[in-house]
This record gives structure tokens, C-alpha cells and sequence, in this order.
């Protein structure tokens, strides 16, 4: 019993800070042993995730008070559902990833990649644990150089590019931002998210910090038509990267997007107006993400346009949503989480195909799906939680969306969602189609580790089994300090 | 434009790149672009200035509160007190972040000579001088911005940078250190830093069951002490940073590839 | 107009010129220099505005917020112009194969 009691009581928040920090020291002062240290972190990432989730679902929110001074004074943690969510998908992913890096990465390479990777971890935790608006620019500063840093780890002449174009874009969003916290501060002379949330009213200075914090936010997320930086560097980057980058990078901007638009920007955003200008520019990042996906011949390349695609689906958070508990937040959050899970899949699929051919030309895929049955099965277990069939995630996800649409009148939006989902269908299975033929040329295969595939395949089946965990999943995303009960938008 | 062409050919070889060859292409691209951005971007500052010059009455509770918390601090500057109490998460974070930034430059791996030709020369006489001179002299300004931290302005991130400054001007004077050094010894002033921030946060973690929360009557040593190792990281840090090449694998640590 | 706030105009500026030849430049390392002026711009706001009432003393939680953003803009810069060696290297050329891919 005190063991159980022992095992809730563990601040499990800060060891999620602490844990990955201590990881990238220990990968960087130790490189002989860097691939095992960098696995042993990531799996303690995994246990610290499942002991704040019953901390959680036993005690409610979390809040903690770092030096043990309160906002405004100090720097406050806090985790609720939505936190703890965008954390143990962060866990899960990581986790496979880790473990496909450890037979992905010759030993020249992976004594890069582990201590930046855990940097990387670090700062997503830091990120979803913070409240306070400053901390997360530094957070969100310390993700953007691990991700610029690990997308040009092979060093090929694209690669570089896509990482010097993506540092550029994510420094201006940075600090687009920073202007924005600026005036909020000097506004309401805080900068934790609950005093403000509590304290703000409309002014000139806060409809500025509004468009400059959304704009940094919306850059950083690669939504239409800011997007421009995302296809060179997640085509580019190494396969595990491109899983990271697209899965759980852009999703920690859009969590921050998410959080300030619906506690700290409410009061501003009674009308319509900039919610719909949102929504539009979801629907032409699906409408833009998906034609491109369908003109692309290499497969990094249209998975990285999908990308673009699915992130306009989660822009259409909102118009639909009208508060933090109704079905089209609940939606948004599945969709976060499957399109996580489904896109590194692909990502890591595709990195199988690069190891195993040594390409990744759609057209030229030689009868993958005889030679690689594993990976072909990811790839197209994923892509059924991307085109939103049921009974994956994804559908969930973009059920919910429609539902929230179409009990809103919103017919505009629904028919552009369902329009996604069939170009998603034809990009999918034009892939598809290609594993099974044989190529014009057929090309000498390398083998590809167990590891490596495994983990492509357990990824995608995750976000087919997130359909079946729907309620578990939606009684996390409640826990909240806020009061649910009220407002409820059905 | 003719002139500015044959300025640029004779700059340097990593130089410009070609203004001459489709001049007429981008010349009016860049018009173009300009023309659209320049009313766009001055409507954007007049706005933002209208922002700034419109807020209200600076608020006064947090900066009070900083001076009413300050003797439960540790140090008598409120700044420090901020930064390595208060506020000691961001410092802890920033120090990562630096810490990263080194970690990705050299993943990058800029090897010395990659496309030019190295020519060994031996110091001016004044630069050699001035080094010899003046290193003595940074250093101890460093300890001593390093030491008035506590009650003026200063501390370990100016410290640092004076500490980097004067391993930049050694750098630059040709001083190198073996190799021997530059393998663990050197990881492990780069990591004191963020180490010590972390072993502190454990420490506090267990004792007081705060993240980073001093005790009353020890904060001024935990803060000097975090200050000390702080500024041997970011020293060693910056400095490797302007070199930028990272240094060579030790035989025992290679991998075959 | 007092002085805090002409400095935090000026600071403004500063972010737009930034902007405007971060966009405008093709030349790697003048878009770094533009980030850098943006980053200046960012942290004179900050600074500036933490003393704009005569008689009070200046607010020092903008004074660490911006120390903290000075060595972060250390670290971005050092990358970046490291990254820009590195393309440079490779392709010859400092500036992104830009319009070739859109």
C-alpha cells in the first residue's frame, strides 16, 4: 500500500524535466555507451508519463511551484489532461524512435544524434509542463535548435538547406513571440498564463501580442500558408528525424497555440471573425497539403505534404470549437494523437524503404510488400488512420470534427474535411499500389534490422488501437482546473 | 552595376552569390518583393509603435515583490535574485540551450580546412603582446564580475563572456590546448554548469520538495556556487563555439565505420 | 514622450527593418544579421519599458528576461552561421536554393 502511495506521490513532472537533461549529459560525456544510455532515458521517459497519468487521473490537475515561488514572482508547472496527452504521446513516439535509431544510426552519426535527441525531450516535457509564458519562448528556443541541429545530421546538400531555411523560419517565429510576451508583460506585468488569463482585457497592446504570438505559433506549426520551411527539412532530414519533426515538433507549437487561444486570448476572441480567418487557413492547408502530396514522386516528400494536410485539419479547432470541453477540442486532441503515432509510422516505414533500396521513389517501390512485408504493413496501417477510416484513431478524430461541423451548420468546412480525407485516400493508396508491382528497374536490397521495422509497425498499430481506446483517452483529456460542467458545446 | 560585378569577383571565394548572371531576373523580383513588403511592414510599425506608446501604467506588484522577497534570496541585487532564484528554471534551460547549441555545432563538424588552404603564421608582434598582457588582466575581471554579482550588477553569464573574450584572444593569438585535454576534460567544464543546476535540482527536489527551492540559509552559497561552475561552462562554451571545430576523437573512443 | 518610450520605438523599428531585410536579403549571412537586429529589437522593447515611471526603480524581471534572450540569440547565431558554413561548403553558394523547389 505505501508503495502504491509512494509511487503516486513521486513528482513525476519534474522527473519528466529532469530525467531526459540528465540523459543528454550523461550521451554527451559518455559517447562509447551513448546508444544505450540515450534507450534507458527514453524508456524512463515511458514510466514517468504512465506514474504522472495516475497521479493524475487520482488527484486532478498538477500544479507545481518551481523554487517554491508562486506566479508571479516564480515559474509554475502545470499538468492536466491536455498536458499529460501531448506527454505520453511524446513518450510513446520517442520511445520508438529511440529504438529505431539504435540500429538506424552507424556509430559516426548516433554519438550526434542521442545527446541532441534528448535535448530535444527535454525541452517537449519542459514545454508541456509550463506555464509561464517566457519559460515556454526558452523552451520553445531550446526545441527549434535540437530540431534544426538533427535535421542536418547526414549533412547532404539538401538536408543543410531545409535546416538552414527551418532555422531561419523558426528564429523569426521565436522571437515574433518574444515581442509578443514583451507586451504582454509590460501590459499586465506578468507573465504566467493564469494571472493574465485573469487580468486581460482588450487594448492595442494586446491585439498586437495576439497577432505576433499567433503568428510565431502558426510558423512554428507549418500551417498554410507559412509552410514554406516544412516539406525541404522534413523530406531531408534522417528518417527518425522527419518522425520526430512531423509527429511531435509541430504539434508543441500548436499545444501553446492551443492553450493561449482558449485561456489567456478568450476574452478577445468573442467574434467570429479571426476564428474563421483560422479555420480558412486549416482548409487551405488540407485542400494545398493534399494536391501537393498527390504530385510528389518521392515518398519522404509526400509524406512530409500530408503533414502539411493533417495540420490544417487541427487548425479547424477554431471555429468549431466553442470551449475546452466540446466534441471538436475532444476531436483535435485525437487527431494530435493519431496523426503522432500514424505519421512517424510512415516516416519510419519510409526510412526502412530508404535503408532497404537505397531510394525512395514512389514509382520505382519493388514489390515491397513481398520483400518488406513488415514495413508495407505499417505504411499502409498508418495511412488507414490518416485517410481517417474506421476503427483507427484518426477516424475518431476526424469523426468528431464532422460531428462538430455539422451540429454547427458548419457545411463549408465539413465538405472541405471530407474532400481531405478523399485525397488523402488517393496519395495513400498510389503509394500503395507501387509496393506491389515490380519496378521498371529492380535494385539490390540491404537488410533492414528487426528493430526497425517492429517499431514502424507497433507505431501504426498504436493508432489503430487509439480507436478502440476512446474513452480511457477522452477521461485523461477531462482533467482539467477548469470547470468542464459548464458550457459544454454539443 | 557593371562596377558592383567586379567588386564581387574580386571578393572572396565563398562570397555573393551570382547578382551578375540573371541580374535582370532578380533585380525585378527584388523590386517587386520590396514594393509589396515596404507599405505592409510600415503599417505593421506603425501598429506595433501604436501598441507600444498605448500601454497602460507600468504595474508594480511583481517588481515590489521581488524586493520584498530579495533577503529570502540569497543575494542583494535583485537582478541575480531573479535570474539564479526566482527565475532559476530559464537560467537552467538557457544553460542547456547553450550547451546544445555547441552539441549541434559540432555534429556539424566544420573540418578546419575544407576548402581553403591553412597557412601557419605565427602572431603579430602586438597581437602576441596585448594576449600575453591582457589575459592575466580578463581573467581576474572575471572573477571579480563573477564575485560583485551579488549586490551590483554582474554575474555568471557577464563573467562567462569576458572568460570566453579572453579564450577568443588566446585562440586567435594561436594558443591551443593538447589533445588529451580537449577530449573528457574538456566535456566536463562544458557540462559543470547545467550539471550542477541539475544535481542542486535533484538535491532540492528530495529535501524540500520544491524543484530549485533554496534553503533561506544556504541560497547565497548554493547561488555562488552555481555562479562559479556557470562560468567556466559558458566560458569554455563560447570559446568552443567560436572555434568551431570539433575536436579530435580519442584513439580509444573511435569507432570503425 | 519620455525616454522609455522613444527607446521601445526604436526597438519596434528596429524589429520591422529586421523583418524586412530578413525577407528581402538573399544572402545567408545577412539574414542572420537581420535575425540578430530583430533580436536587438525585441530585447530594447523589453529593457526600455522596464523603467517608464520617473520616480520608480527600474523592474528587474525584464532585465533577467532579457539576459536569458542574449544567450539564447548567442546560441541561434552561433549555429546558424555555422550551418551557413556547412551550405556554403557544399553548395558554393551562401544563400537557399530557394525558388528552384516552390
Amino acid at each position: 500500500m505505501t508503495m502504491q502511495n509512494a509511487f503516486i506521490a513521486f513528482p513525476w513532472a519534474v522527473a519528466l524535466i529532469l530525467l531526459p537533461l540528465t540523459g543528454a549529459i550523461c550521451c554527451f560525456l559518455f559517447p562509447r555507451i551513448t546508444r544505450t544510455l540515450g534507450l534507458i532515458t527514453s524508456l524512463a521517459n515511458v514510466v514517468s508519463v504512465i506514474g504522472l497519468s495516475w497521479q493524475l487521473l487520482q488527484y486532478g490537475s498538477y500544479r507545481h511551484e518551481v523554487g517554491g515561488w508562486g506566479a508571479p514572482l516564480g515559474i509554475e508547472l502545470y499538468a492536466d489532461g491536455l498536458s499529460l496527452l501531448m506527454l505520453a504521446t511524446t513518450a510513446l513516439v520517442g520511445f520508438a524512435i529511440s529504438v529505431y535509431s539504435s540500429s538506424y544510426f552507424k556509430p559516426a552519426l548516433a554519438v550526434r544524434f542521442w545527446p541532441i535527441w534528448m535535448c530535444l525531450l527535454a525541452a517537449l516535457n519542459a514545454l508541456f509542463l509550463s506555464a509561464d509564458i517566457f519559460n515556454l519562448y526558452v523552451t520553445l528556443e531550446l526545441l527549434g535548435l535540437s530540431a534544426v541541429a538533427l535535421t542536418a545530421l547526414t549533412g547532404s546538400k539538401e538536408a543543410l538547406s531545409g535546416a538552414m531555411r527551418y532555422l531561419l523560419a523558426t528564429l523569426l517565429a521565436s522571437l515574433a513571440y518574444l515581442l509578443g510576451v514583451t507586451l504582454l508583460y509590460h501590459s499586465f506585468g506578468s507573465v504566467d498564463i493564469g494571472i493574465l488569463a485573469e487580468q486581460i482585457q482588450a487594448s492595442p497592446a494586446t491585439w498586437a501580442a495576439l497577432g505576433l504570438i499567433a503568428a510565431g505559433l502558426m510558423l512554428k506549426t507549418a500551417i498554410f500558408p507559412l509552410h514554406f520551411w516544412l516539406p525541404p527539412a522534413h523530406g531531408s532530414a534522417p528518417a527518425p528525424v522527419s518522425a520526430l519533426l512531423s509527429a511531435l515538433v509541430v504539434k508543441a507549437s500548436f499545444y501553446i497555440l492551443l492553450r493561449l487561444w482558449f485561456t489567456l486570448f478568450a476574452p478577445l476572441l468573442d467574434g467570429d471573425a479571426i476564428n474563421n480567418l483560422l479555420g480558412l487557413l486549416g482548409c487551405a492547408a488540407i485542400l494545398w497539403g493534399s494536391v501537393q502530396a498527390l504530385r510528389q514522386s518521392r515518398l519522404k516528400l509526400l509524406i512530409a505534404y500530408s503533414t502539411v494536410a493533417q495540420i490544417g485539419y487541427l487548425f479547424l479547432v477554431f471555429p468549431l470549437a466553442t470551449n475546452m470541453g466540446s466534441v471538436a477540442w475532444n476531436g483535435v486532441a485525437f487527431l494530435i494523437i493519431s496523426h503522432a503515432l500514424a505519421k512517424s509510422a510512415m516516416f519510419l516505414s519510409a526510412g526502412n524503404l530508404l535503408c532497404f533500396g537505397g531510394h525512395d521513389r514512389i514509382a520505382d517501390l519493388d514489390r515491397v510488400v513481398q520483400r518488406l512485408p513488415l514495413t508495407a504493413a505499417a505504411f499502409a496501417i498508418a495511412g488507414v488512420s490518416i485517410m481517417g477510416i474506421p476503427p483507427s484513431g484518426g477516424f475518431i478524430g476526424k469523426w468528431l470534427l464532422l460531428e462538430s461541423a455539422m451540429t454547427q451548420g458548419r457545411w463549408d468546412l465539413a465538405a472541405v474535411m471530407i474532400l481531405g480525407g478523399l485525397m488523402a485516400a488517393a496519395y495513400i493508396f498510389k503509394v500503395i499500389g507501387y509496393t506491389f508491382i515490380p519496378a521498371q528497374i529492380t535494385h539490390e536490397a540491404q537488410s533492414v534490422s528487426a528493430s526497425m521495422q517492429w517499431s514502424a509497425l507497433l507505431l501504426a498499430i498504436g493508432a489503430m488501437l487509439l480507436g478502440f481506446l476512446s474513452l480511457p483517452v477522452l477521461a485523461m483529456l477531462n482533467i482539467s482546473d477548469i470547470n468542464l460542467a459548464s458550457g459544454f458545446g454539443l | 552595376m557593371l562596377l558592383t560585378c567586379n567588386i564581387q569577383q574580386c571578393a572572396m571565394q565563398l562570397d555573393e552569390p551570382v547578382y551578375c548572371a540573371n541580374t535582370g531576373n532578380s533585380m525585378n523580383r527584388k523590386l517587386f518583393l520590396i514594393i509589396l513588403l515596404l507599405p505592409l511592414l510600415l503599417t505593421l510599425a506603425a501598429g506595433l509603435g501604436y501598441a507600444v506608446l498605448s500601454l497602460p501604467e507600468q504595474p508594480q506588484y511583481l517588481p515590489e515583490l521581488v524586493i520584498d522577497n530579495m533577503h529570502e534570496s540569497g543575494v542583494s541585487h535583485p537582478v541575480t535574485a531573479v535570474l539564479l532564484n526566482f527565475r532559476g528554471y530559464d537560467t537552467l534551460l538557457e544553460m542547456v540551450v547553450l550547451l546544445l547549441a555547441l552539441l549541434a555545432v559540432w555534429s556539424l563538424d566544420i573540418t578546419a580546412s575544407r576548402n581553403k588552404t591553412r597557412h601557419k603564421s605565427a602572431p603579430g608582434l602586438v597581437l602576441d603582446t596585448l594576449t600575453r598582457l591582457l589575459t592575466p588582466v580578463l581573467i581576474l575581471v572575471t572573477a571579480y564580475l563573477l564575485w560583485v554579482g551579488a549586490h551590483a550588477p554582474g554575474g555568471a553569464f557577464q563573467a562567462g563572456s569576458v572568460l570566453a573574450a579572453s579564450g577568443v584572444l588566446l585562440l586567435l593569438a594561436g594558443w591551443r590546448i593538447s589533445d588529451k585535454l580537449t577530449a573528457f576534460p574538456l566535456r566536463i567544464i562544458l557540462i559543470a554548469g547545467p550539471s550542477m543546476f541539475i544535481i542542486i535540482s535533484v538535491l532540492t527536489m528530495l529535501f524540500e520538495g520544491h524543484l530549485l527551492k533554496y534553503p533561506v540559509a544556504q541560497a547565497g552559497l548554493f547561488i555562488v556556487i552555481l555562479e562559479t561552475l556557470a562560468t567556466l561552462s559558458i566560458g569554455a562554451t563560447l570559446a568552443a563555439l567560436f572555434i568551431g571545430v570539433r575536436p579530435k576523437e580519442s584513439n580509444k573512443g573511435r569507432q570503425h565505420e | 514622450m519620455n525616454p522609455a518610450m522613444f527607446f521601445a520605438l526604436i526597438g519596434v523599428g528596429l524589429f520591422c527593418l529586421g523583418l524586412f531585410s530578413l525577407i528581402i536579403n538573399s544572402h545567408l549571412l545577412r539574414k542572420i544579421l537581420a535575425i540578430n537586429i530583430m533580436g536587438s529589437g525585441v530585447f530594447l522593447v523589453l529593457v526600455a519599458l522596464a523603467k517608464r515611471a520617473e520616480n520608480m526603480p527600474a523592474d528587474p524581471v525584464p532585465h533577467a528576461m532579457v539576459i536569458t534572450g542574449i544567450v539564447v540569440a548567442i546560441s541561434a547565431t552561433a549555429l546558424a552561421l555555422t550551418l551557413m558554413l556547412r551550405v556554403a561548403s557544399e553548395t558554393g553558394h551562401a544563400t537557399l536554393v530557394d525558388e528552384a523547389e516552390k
